[in-house]
């Protein structure tokens, strides 16, 4: 096989025109198809971020009702509570489960009014684990620490002034949250979320005395102990939501909900978006198959005669098929290149974008 | 080379039919052909455009299979081996002389003279010793590294005699050799197979010009639409029709 290289090299660059036009063509195929593949899965992953969906092994409980617009928990006819925190942390597959509040409310900056949400920082291991679950760490300031008052963290349009306050705000400024005084204290890192990249911090005591929501709860976060539990807790926690809310099964007024489900909430609204991409790049690959399989053709008809001549001095069928696949196999090396460079500057790009 | 002894029959036709299929047509190109060639002779297969010389030699060389009879080749039939067996018979035991010469245009005359040895697997080093020897037997030494279309008709013909003979092989066959060329280049061309016929490799002369094949070969095949006419044969300086 080896000997044959020398030979398919000759081939190719004396027919040079045509092996730069294949080898373009086969360049701009893929880069067709790299492109739209990279197109489809950065949708994908810029809805997901849109969308908050994490693969984390939390199970979220909301209570039914009006759906709206608005944070989780607004027109809720007959909302979460405390206990029923209490409750769910009772079941043995569960880990942990916090109640999460999220309020919309009014904020004044630089003698600019906004409305936005804000949402509670529970103290002590609640916090950890909701931190853990935001994993949104402080790129300016700190976080909030138990005992924390007239302090608020703020999502990360905050502070590049994409909140529509006039300037940025950053650490050490002051903003009225419903007309009283707090101190900002730190920002958190870019989400990619326009509603977390949004959001107030505030621990729960002052937001609970700011917004008088009580013992009601918006969400339920569930860590489960068992990633592989999943839908058994998730049963345990309807059956008992059921119990509580003395309801039948198929007329429930709340919502348990998975990361799986929300993964495939967001994967069906993706799925028509993600079909079309795949029908064009599959279109692409299509169209340069059938141009590789004419230039290969078109190549062995113009040297039937070259055949010809090579088998009357004793090349077996075998022997001129290595030197074609030879002449595929330096097409091919060319054609990885391609492949590898673009993935090398998908994967730059990236990169880039997650830092 | 040493000369051979012409006690056996090299090549062997026996009652050989080809028929092509042109449609609805079909075309006897050769039918019941038989003649034998013995080692180290210089035999001429002659007639008219149309009498089936080219395709007698394409049977002979392996090129083709006959629809009926058999080719034998050094006693083995050779009329229904497989391709890869057919090409290892070619490679090793047939050298071809074509008369628009055939030489692949992107390879120097060394490497056209290299190739036949790189499908017999030889190595790089001897492919290339060979090569070198063979190009001076046709004193073209000072021509290697030139491309065919660097290369006169007559140089072009000579690398091909290089070509057919990298093989050592026992028979030529030669297929208008001399159509493509001039007439002093032509004589030249000849020369060197009748030099090679006297260094004991048998030759098969096809051709239509009967000056050719009168000068240089001792055994005359006259054919006419497929069929074999007669054969002459060189005794003693003088041409006799000898019996079928």
């Amino acid at each position: 096989m080896v000997n044959y290289f020398p030979l398919a090299f000759r081939n190719l660059k004396r027919r040079g025109i045509r092996s730069y036009l294949t080898l373009l063509g086969i360049f701009i195929g893929i880069a067709a198809v790299i492109s739209l593949i990279t197109l489809g899965a950065g949708l994908k992953s810029a809805v997901m971020s849109q969308f908050g969906v994490s693969s984390t092994q939390v199970i979220t409980v909301q209570g039914g009702g009006l759906s709206g617009y608005g944070p989780p928990g607004s027109g809720v006819t007959r909302p979460l509570t405390v206990d029923d925190v209490v409750a769910i942390n009772k079941i043995s597959l569960v880990e942990r489960a916090i109640r999460r509040n999220i309020v919309s409310g009014k904020l004044e900056f630089n003698d600019i009014v906004g409305f936005g949400y804000a949402t509670n920082i529970l103290d002590g291991e609640d916090r950890r684990f909701i931190y853990a679950q935001i994993d949104a760490p402080a790129i300016a300031g700190r976080l909030l620490k138990d005992g924390d008052t007239n302090k608020v963290v703020l999502g990360y349009n905050f502070y590049v002034n994409k909140a529509g306050f006039g300037k940025p705000i950053k650490p050490g400024d002051q903003v009225l949250i419903q007309d009283k005084k707090f101190e900002v204290v730190g920002i958190t890192k870019q989400k990619g979320s326009f509603i977390l990249d949004s959001v107030v911090y505030m621990n729960n005591k002052p937001l609970e005395d700011l917004m008088g929501y009580g013992d009601k709860a918006d969400i339920i976060a569930v860590k489960i102990k068992d990633k592989d539990s999943m839908d058994k807790a998730k049963e345990e926690i309807e059956k008992l939501m059921r119990k509580r809310r003395n309801v039948k099964e198929g007329e429930e007024d709340f919502e348990v909900s998975t990361p799986e489900a929300a993964l495939e909430t967001v994967n069906n609204v993706l799925g028509g978006v993600q079909a079309f991409i795949i029908i064009i790049a599959s279109i692409s690959i299509i169209v340069g198959a059938i141009g590789i399989i004419n230039t290969m053709t078109t190549s062995v008809l113009e040297r039937r005669r070259e055949i010809g001549i090579m088998k009357s001095i004793g090349a077996k069928n075998s022997q001129i098929f290595a030197q074609f696949l030879s002449r595929i196999r330096i097409t091919w090396f060319d054609r990885w290149a391609c492949r590898s460079a673009f993935w090398d500057v998908y994967w730059i790009c990236r990169n880039c974008r997650n830092q | 080379m040493k000369k051979r002894k012409a006690n056996r029959e090299l090549i062997k036709l026996d009652n050989i039919s080809k028929i092509y299929t042109l449609g609805e047509t079909k075309v006897n190109a050769v039918d019941g052909l038989s003649f034998s060639v013995s080692p180290g002779e210089f035999v001429s297969v002659m007639g008219p455009s149309g009498s089936g010389k080219s395709t007698s030699m394409n049977l002979i060389g392996s090129l083709d299979v006959p629809t009926k009879g058999s080719i034998f080749l050094d006693g083995q039939d050779i009329s229904h081996l497989y391709e890869s067996d057919l090409a290892q018979i070619r490679g090793r035991k047939i050298g071809f002389i074509f008369q628009s010469f055939n030489l692949i245009p992107n390879l120097t005359a060394k490497e056209n003279v290299m190739l036949p040895m790189m499908f017999q697997g030889v190595d790089e080093f001897k492919r290339e010793e060979r090569s070198e020897d063979l190009l001076k037997l046709v004193e073209l030494q000072d021509r290697m590294d030139q491309y065919p279309n660097q290369l006169s008709g007559g140089q072009m013909q000579r690398v091909a005699i290089a070509r057919a003979l990298a093989n050592d092989p026992e028979v030529v066959l030669a297929d208008e050799p001399t159509g493509n060329l001039d007439t002093v280049t032509g004589e030249k061309v000849m020369n060197f197979l009748l030099k090679l016929n006297k260094q004991g490799k048998t030759i098969v002369l096809v051709t239509h010009d009967p000056d050719l094949a009168l000068k240089y070969s001792q055994k005359i095949y006259w054919l006419k639409d497929g069929k074999l006419d007669k054969i002459t044969s060189k005794k003693v300086g003088k041409w006799i029709k000898t019996n079928k």
